[in-house]
């Protein structure tokens, strides 16, 4: 394996995981945002958006993200609707990420028990108050586990933004195939990279679920 | 004192969605100040009827109303009636990720818009009132189920108010701890407190009590001084109930 | 063969150019000439990829779950360390690394499609396998003892006490599993395989002057199209969930 240029292409590497990770972020802040929504909405049954919200989770969790990519950056233009690639990353993963956080948060919701809500309107709360202060942060600490999961999920998907024209990892890994032929540094420093992102996110959800399973609160 | 009544009802009806008829045209007048106590066999309607005074069932006709005002049928209304209404569930429902003293000074804060030194300070006395001071930093999970119903009464007081609805409050609770909670109960109605009890506790239904309900079928059967409805009630209905819980000695008679 | 017809496509959608001068509507594009059925041609070779990977990984997953819940401690960490791995490298990543990787490492030139089926079945192996064990160590100690001290051999046990539980709670998981091969299949576009994208980009591409805004139509009857596909099995897969979770 030849270091040096191992050491002289990190810095792509370095930039290209920075990228990746800011899209992430954004698009995974949406998401949670998105989920949050879609998910009590149809935990309180909303006559018609709750349809929406359900025709929208199976409809994003039934079609490939790459896909809904080509869409958003190929087709889109057509109508006069023109995204920049980093833009069209943040809109495709939240528009993904928002359906996997919806089935987390709904199965959160639907593990906290029905007469909580009952405790908290009873004590005079609005049933906005009631979700916001009872419900909502027990079913956030039910969902970690798989909150967590998506997280690493959504990380793993953002693989794909090469296609759109993002400087990300795979695509600094096979413009440097493509240029010098350094197969086997261009992918050991691309697993690499994943693992650094990823390997931390993974080990802290293990740690976190096993004390939510184990203690649950007050430690 | 006056015959201030507190809480009206009047031909309260409600059905399941499967038609069965749960309440079938409920009267009843609570004065203020007064505990009554609910009886009956299970099924007969007693929980039922205290979640529609607290607005948590829908009801098909009649009339609630407390301090005069309308609980039926009043959704917008229903967060500052029940705030007037403290309510107490078998399963206690502490909120899991609050420590004691949070969860006694949410509705004060949130609802009530007290500051949060008054809050504390009057949760504080609530929780030496019922013997709980050194328990205010732990978490639901770490208590007792006699420790977490007296929270749960306290969380309930801290809104001060006019009348409290025990639903079975000790139904979930190891004997030993029964007594603890019921000893609660007791102060607060000595206090001058308006209760509504459902209760399958006889002893301390007999003791508590103004006066008895008797539920059967969705009626109130029978309505009166505990005395004279334990030692001669009225029905048919309410001396087998009473019966159930009487066990003759076998034993003697055989040998 | 196909690219020379490709070629001549393009020419032959030059020269109506030429003919009509004229553009058309995006939409029309579907209709004209094959493109129809060359969009659902490149949709099958997606197809083809998943389904012979899930097919490969049912017996192997379910190797590697049992092979999982032994207790030989190197059996545990290689099996660990394998579906760790796996699980936490994009797709993509793993494509590349057999793709371009194998050939760089053994000399050894795969196709594209030959790659996207290691991986998936690397992947569907290790995904499948956790689920089967996870199904296995989910039955209580206590119906192997029984089942032993019935007088049944392991494999006895096996077939007809522990197989026949974990099958119920297996089986829509791992239909999820072949929507979610379905939908990581569209990735094989990035390794050089003409599967729908790619068809989809060609037909675009020859009909650059006639149709200008074909990219549209195009990308979003293939949405559909992977809708199609999936929604129907992932139906399915939840109906048998709620059908057998009692």
């Amino acid at each position: 394996m030849d270091f040096s240029f191992i050491r002289r292409f990190a810095p792509m590497y370095f930039d290209a995981a920075r990228l990746t990770l800011g899209i992430a972020a954004l698009g995974i802040l949406f998401s949670v945002l998105i989920g949050a929504l879609c998910s009590v909405t149809e935990y309180y049954k909303l006559p018609i958006l709750r349809r929406i919200a359900s025709a929208y989770v199976e409809l994003s969790r039934n079609t490939p993200l790459l896909v809904q990519l080509f869409f958003l950056y190929f087709g889109l233009p057509k109508l006069g609707i023109r995204m920049s690639s980093a833009l069209c990353g943040v809109v495709g993963l939240s528009f993904l990420g928002g359906a996997y956080m919806t089935e987390s948060f709904r199965a959160g919701l639907e593990a906290v028990e029905g007469v909580q809500r009952e405790a908290a309107l009873s004590l005079g709360l609005t049933p906005l108050q009631s979700m916001g202060y009872v419900i909502f942060p027990q079913a956030l600490a039910l969902s970690v586990p798989s909150l967590v999961a998506n997280v690493i999920f959504l990380i793993k998907e953002t693989s794909v933004f090469s296609a759109i024209a993002l400087a990300d990892l795979m695509y600094v890994a096979k413009d440097l195939i493509g240029l010098y032929y350094q197969t086997e540094e261009a992918l050991f420093m691309l697993v690499l990279s994943y693992l650094v992102l990823l390997l931390p996110i993974s080990i802290l959800g293990t740690l976190l679920e096993r004390r939510l399973r184990y203690a649950g609160f007050g430690d | 004192m006056t015959e201030d009544v507190l809480l009206s009802i009047r031909n309260l009806h409600k059905s399941y969605e499967s038609g069965n008829a749960i309440l079938r045209g409920i009267d009843l007048d609570v004065k203020r100040g007064e505990v009554l106590v609910l009886l009956g066999p299970s099924g007969c309607g007693k929980s039922t009827l205290l979640r529609c005074i607290n607005g948590l069932e829908r009801i098909d006709g009649g009339s609630i109303r407390l301090d005069g005002e309308l609980i039926s049928g009043n959704p917008r209304e229903l967060p500052k009636i029940r705030q007037k209404l403290g309510m107490v569930f078998q399963s206690y429902e502490l909120f899991p990720h609050m420590t004691v003293l949070e969860n006694i000074t949410l509705a004060p804060i949130r609802v009530q818009r007290k500051g949060r030194a008054e809050a504390e300070r009057e949760a504080r006395e609530l929780l030496l009132r019922v013997n709980l001071s050194e328990k205010e930093k732990a978490y639901p999970r770490m208590l007792s189920g006699g420790q977490k119903q007296r929270v749960a009464i306290v969380r309930a007081l801290a809104m001060h108010p006019e009348m409290m609805l025990f639903d079975e409050v000790t139904a979930a609770l190891d004997p030993e701890m029964v007594r603890e909670v019921l000893d609660v109960m007791m102060e607060l109605s000595e206090r001058g407190m308006t209760m509504l009890i459902v209760t399958h506790e006889l002893a301390f239904a007999r003791a508590v009590a103004d006066r008895i309900l008797f539920m059967d079928q969705g009626n109130i059967a029978e309505s009166g001084e505990p005395e004279a409805f334990f030692t001669a009630p009225k029905t048919e209905r309410a001396r087998d109930f009473l019966g159930n819980f009487l066990f003759s000695s076998k034993k003697k008679g055989r040998e | 063969m196909r690219a020379s017809a490709i070629e001549l496509f393009s020419l032959s959608s030059l020269l109506s150019l030429q003919n009509t001068g004229g553009r058309e509507r995006g939409i029309g594009i579907l209709f004209d000439g094959n493109n129809f059925e060359r969009l659902m041609g490149g949709l099958f070779v997606t197809i083809r990829i998943s389904l012979l990977s899930a097919a490969l990984s049912l017996p192997l997953g379910i190797l590697f779950g049992m092979l999982m819940t032994r207790r030989n401690p190197l059996t545990k960490a290689l099996s660990r360390i394998y579906l760790d791995f796996i699980r936490i490298m994009p797709q993509l990543v793993l494509l590349f690394l057999v793709y371009f990787g194998t050939a760089r490492a053994f000399a050894l030139s795969l196709s594209g499609e030959l790659s996207a089926v290691i991986v998936f079945v690397l992947w569907g192996t290790a995904e499948l396998g956790d689920l089967v064990r996870g199904a296995l160590v989910s039955i209580p100690r206590i119906q192997y003892e029984s089942a032993a001290a019935l007088g049944l051999t392991p494999l006895q046990t096996a077939f007809f006490i522990i197989i026949p539980q974990t099958v119920r709670r297996l089986i829509p998981l791992a239909i999820n599993l072949v929507t979610r091969m379905v939908k990581t299949s569209s990735l094989v576009v990035l390794i050089g395989v003409v599967e729908v994208l790619k068809t989809g980009q060609q037909i675009i591409d020859a009909n650059r002057f006639r149709y200008p805004t074909a990219a549209l139509p195009i990308y979003g009857v293939i949405f559909l199209l992977y809708f199609l596909v999936c929604w129907p099995i992932s139906l399915f897969a939840g109906c048998l969930e709620k059908r057998w979770r009692d």
